[in-house]
């Protein structure tokens, strides 16, 4: 952990200064252009002062960010519209929401494909093509077809997510309960050990590694989804929602605002997961 | 010997398995008696079937003609009673298990109560020289360690036979010697009857009271030699004029056997 800091360090410096640069040469021309029309002369100092404090930047500075982020979530009461600790929370739910639901589809699937040879043979080029889907296309139809029979509100944004995060844990899962070799399973039968013992006793637990990496992408997933399906349904409160707003009236600090948020959210959810799945491998004494 | 009843009983056995280049002939006309107590090797090279003769004892291959019985059923009812314990290759111990719970593992599958399963963990482990190992994981065990949990597991649940499929081969020859020389004493304390495959001709001669020498294409026994050797077996009794006639007449077998062609 420590030798990694200043690698990381590193590389965040780097992306600053880079950012930075980029956004100079990005709203340069807006600034010119304000410039021009009021006779000003632009030295570079006052150029690049003016492209790092615009408000409605094309790219706006990390600073502009930083505040933006400070301003709506430490400034701002919670139960705020414009708190970002709000919608980050109304996003949250339904990824959470999803991811559960997904884990517990994803294993079920996994499961039935492993054990029954019909499901094998027919639910994989299924679970295959629905993710070739391209989720932004089924999304609102979810959405719809789900206010039809009166569910609206944080189902319909799970099911998207869900429906993300079942895919990597299926094919995490196959893998994970076909893991033990024909040794093994040899060896069970010698036993006369019944289907389900093979099961809880040598297929679920090996299957383990492979599962929390499974978790770890369909967390992911899963946020991606609820943000995607904040989108269509010109949502009030999300971070989905956020981006939709930002975009409408041109609040490009605002979308990265949002942006930024999703993704520590997802750096944070990810890192439980990691944590979670080192505490249970070393105490199942299978992490060294 | 002969007087001895048969535990396990081979007669004109063959196993062919389909493949795409044709019928492959693992084992063909294979008869065989082995007696309670005995402790049978079966040496040849691969493709001889050997590894095929152990696996249809146990019921994990199924004989296309012929017929065997061990303890007088079927292999499948004797798995099913639970008659043998067979050691595999690799010691395939479950990383998530500690050496007592890899072994009390088939004690659960089977029903044993947990004091039950306690005791005989313990006894076991006191039997392959790992008292005091219980609570280790197999990673922080040796390969040779490991092999013999392998077999503290299949002896647990007190099987009178034990089938070992080339359970040294892994290991390297000084550990080797060490756990043939603690096999036999196992074996002279349990009075199991154990069949044993392996590729070794001094492992073969120390440790049998039969040797099973097979040959392959199609796969079948070209000789049977029972051992002179007496019961109390010291290591360095593989320099005596015994132990070498014994293990000549195993390579004559096997170089009758192969065809070099």
């Amino acid at each position: 952990m420590r030798q990694s800091i200043l690698p990381v360090l590193t590389v965040v410096g780097f992306l600053l200064v880079l950012w930075y640069a980029a956004a100079i040469w990005l709203n340069a021309a807006w600034a010119y252009d304000k410039a021009s029309r009021t006779d000003e002369v632009l030295t570079t100092r006052t150029l690049i002062a003016d492209t790092w404090s615009q408000e409605k930047p094309k790219l706006p500075a990390p600073h502009q960010v930083a505040t933006e982020i400070w301003q709506t979530t430490v400034e701002k009461k919670i139960t705020s519209k414009r708190s970002l600790i709000y919608h980050s929370w109304v996003t949250l739910s339904a990824t959470l929401l999803g991811f559960g639901l997904g884990t517990v589809l994803g294993t079920l699937l996994a499961v039935g494909i492993v054990f029954n040879r019909t499901m094998d043979m027919s639910v994989m080029p299924w679970v295959i093509a629905s993710q070739t889907i391209p989720i932004l296309a089924i999304a609102p139809m979810i959405i719809v077809v789900l206010n039809a029979i009166g569910i609206s509100g944080l189902l319909p944004k799970a099911m998207i997510s869900m429906y993300l995060s079942f895919f990597p844990v299926v094919v995490g899962m196959v893998k994970g309960l076909r893991s033990p070799d024909q040794m093994q399973l040899d060896q069970m039968r010698t036993w006369h050990a019944s289907g389900s013992q093979t099961f809880w006793k040598l297929r679920l637990p090996a299957s383990m590694p492979y599962f929390f990496t499974s978790l770890k992408i369909a967390m992911a997933a899963s946020l991606v989804g609820a943000i995607v399906g904040e989108l269509p349904t010109g949502a009030i409160a999300g971070l989905g929602a956020r981006l939709l707003a930002g975009s409408y009236y041109g609040q490009t600090i605002q979308i990265w605002s949002a942006l930024i948020m999703a993704a520590v959210l997802a750096a944070t959810l990810v890192g439980i997961i990691g944590a979670i799945q080192k505490l249970t491998l070393r105490r199942m004494g299978m992490a060294q | 010997m002969s007087e001895i009843k048969s535990v396990i009983s081979a007669k004109n056995l063959g196993l062919t398995f389909q493949t795409n280049d044709g019928p492959v002939h693992a084992l063909k006309d294979v008869s065989l008696e082995i007696g309670k107590g005995e402790f049978v090797s079966f040496i040849g090279p691969s493709g001889c079937g050997k590894t095929t003769f152990l696996r249809v004892m146990a019921d994990l291959e199924h004989p296309t003609s012929g017929s065997v019985t061990i303890n007088g059923v079927s292999p499948e009812e004797a798995r099913k009673s639970r008659a043998y314990g067979y050691v595999f290759q690799a010691a395939g111990l479950y990383p998530w298990r500690t050496i007592g719970r890899n072994i009390s593992l088939p004690l659960e599958i089977m029903g044993f109560s947990k004091s039950e399963q306690r005791q005989r963990v313990e006894r076991t482990l006191e039997l392959v020289d790992l008292a005091g190992f219980e609570k280790k994981f197999p990673w922080q065990l040796s390969g040779g360690m490991q092999q013999r949990a392998s077999i503290a597991r299949a002896l647990a649940f007190d099987a009178d036979i034990l089938l070992m499929d080339e359970p040294f081969g892994a290991l390297d020859e000084i550990v080797r010697d060490h756990l043939n020389e603690q096999l036999l004493r196992l074996w002279a304390r349990t009075e199991k009857t154990i069949a044993f495959v392996t590729h070794s001709i001094p492992e073969a001669v120390y440790l049998s009271t039969k040797i099973v020498v097979m040959s392959p294409r199609p796969g079948r026994i070209a000789d049977v030699i029972e051992s002179t050797l007496p019961a109390e077996r010291p290591l360095d009794i593989r320099d005596t004029p015994e132990f070498l006639e014994i293990a000549h007449r195993v390579r004559e077998g096997l170089r009758a056997g192969h065809s070099y062609d």
